[in-house]
């Protein structure tokens, strides 16, 4: 179990490889599909961004409502294909960090080689758990979105699992095919 | 003719809604639990005991166990002796779910419309409800909490009656093969053969609401749901979709009499936070 620093540096980037655990800390911020959209439409308009990508890393999350006494409701991964459309413009901007659950687009595995980012997974329904590991939570952005605005995330030792590095290597075809058998 | 007054109704589908997003079923658990001894991937493992220890904080703290709290699907079945009184039963159903979200601190996830705007309502409602008619003075009520990872890895397909019993089993590895990792693996697997179009997918709903213990009575389609369990596991996906052999925790197939020209099969995916609960008044 590796122990990463957020946001990342580039030794680090070239260092993880697919199918590494890994214990992350430091910041993140959430985005899902409505504060994507909002994101690539400023970047089209050549407007800027509310908050500063560059070398940052975004978790694919919509938060359930913190219960009082809780820095946050529970938060694990959304399935990332759904922002494939809009990573590959988030990538040329210096994202270097995605956190999400299940596969990537081609487009957005090519963007993330070509920039040099690393795709890491979270347990898709272990956000209780997941959600121990936030330790302070605001809204920065797209408050109107609620659980959907962007938020940072102060995040100490959040369980994943790189499953697409830097070079494009890719933990779920490599694991499906070493555990397949024969067809029935 | 036995009154029930909807307000009973709304009180228990928001306890059912309450207890289906904080407490995984001590069937889901056990079978959870079963299958980490026998996974041989280590990081499938890990993962499921990740799983295994969220779902014990939920009960515990009374936590969603996952963010995506779901569309809230609502299985109504009224025995024809019943009365509802005190206003609208479909109402009342839907301000079971409006209190069980807004009080519970459960995510807010239904747009009131599809393609527009996709305003979120703010209450989580409306709710999907299924009735069905029965003889008696009972009502059964089942509610689902339907994550849409799951969901959106759904398929149904019109199959011609020739294509048979291979066809049926090629439909559904493929399904769950095309989902991979997304749909949040190991899975239960409803399947809904027979009937119309519509009425595939009520039954692949219908079976991801019953306990993993459960098996269809006939000896036929028990062997099948166990031959296609076995299939399933075998496509290497595992828990998370990281590799392993921990695929399917179940797979239940729910049958209906169908049309001469047709063969419809319908899969509904659910996660392995299987949320439903339910209740008899």
């Amino acid at each position: 179990m590796k122990k990463i620093r957020l946001p990342l540096d580039e030794k680090t980037i070239h260092e993880l490889k697919a199918g590494d655990e890994v214990l992350l800390t430091g910041t993140v911020y959430t985005a899902r599909d409505a504060a994507h959209k909002r994101l690539v439409a400023l970047i089209e308009k050549g407007e800027p961004l509310p908050i500063e990508l560059s070398g940052q890393t975004i978790y694919y999350v919509g938060p359930a409502p913190a219960k009082p006494g809780y820095a946050i409701g529970s938060a694990g991964p959304t399935s990332s294909y759904r922002m494939d459309i809009y990573t590959p413009p988030l990538l040329k901007l210096g994202l270097k960090g995605m956190i999400g659950k299940g596969r990537l687009g081609p487009n957005t595995m090519k963007a993330m080689v070509e920039c040099g980012a690393v795709y890491f997974g979270a347990v898709g329904g272990s956000a209780v758990l997941i959600s121990k590991s936030i330790k302070k939570a605001e809204v920065v952005a797209y408050p109107d979105l609620g659980a959907e605005a962007i938020h940072r995330f102060e995040v100490e030792d959040l369980p994943a699992v790189v499953c697409v590095d830097a070079d494009g290597r890719n933990l779920y075809n490599e694991g499906t095919k070493l555990y397949k058998q024969a067809a029935l | 003719m036995r009154e029930i007054r909807v307000s009973e109704v709304t009180n228990i589908v928001k306890e059912l809604f309450l207890k289906a997003n904080y407490v995984i079923g001590e069937d889901v658990m056990e079978k959870l639990a079963c299958m980490r001894e026998t996974e041989p991937s280590p990081l499938g493992r890990t993962v499921l005991s990740q799983i295994l220890e969220n779902n014990r904080l939920g009960a515990k703290e009374e936590l969603a166990v996952c963010q995506d709290t779901g569309m809230s699907i609502v299985f109504l079945t009224i025995g024809q002796e019943v009365h509802f009184t005190g206003g609208s039963l479909e109402e009342a159903v839907n301000e079971g779910v409006r209190q069980a979200y807004t009080e519970g601190y459960l995510r807010k996830s239904i747009v009131a419309e599809p393609l527009f705007e996709r305003k979120n309502t703010g209450d989580n409602t409306p709710c999907v409800i299924h009735v069905r008619l029965v003889p008696g003075d009972k009502v059964h009520i089942l509610a689902i909490a339907k994550g849409f990872g799951s969901e959106n890895m759904s398929q149904l397909k019109m199959l011609t009656p020739s294509e048979g019993i291979e066809g049926v089993k090629r439909f559904v590895l493929k399904v769950v093969e095309e989902a991979g990792p997304n749909p949040c693996p190991p899975l239960v697997v409803g399947v809904g053969i027979g009937g119309s179009f519509e009425l595939s997918a009520l039954m692949a709903k219908r079976a991801t609401g019953l306990p993993l213990t459960r098996h269809n009575k006939d000896s036929r389609y028990r062997a099948l749901e166990e031959e296609l369990e076995k299939g399933i596991n075998a496509l290497g996906i595992g828990p998370a979709g990281y590799g392993g052999r921990t695929t399917a925790l179940k797979v239940h197939i729910i049958t209906a009499p169908t049309h001469i020209a047709g063969l419809p099969v319908a899969v509904n995916i659910c996660c392995h936070a299987a949320r439903h609960a339910d209740d008899l008044i």
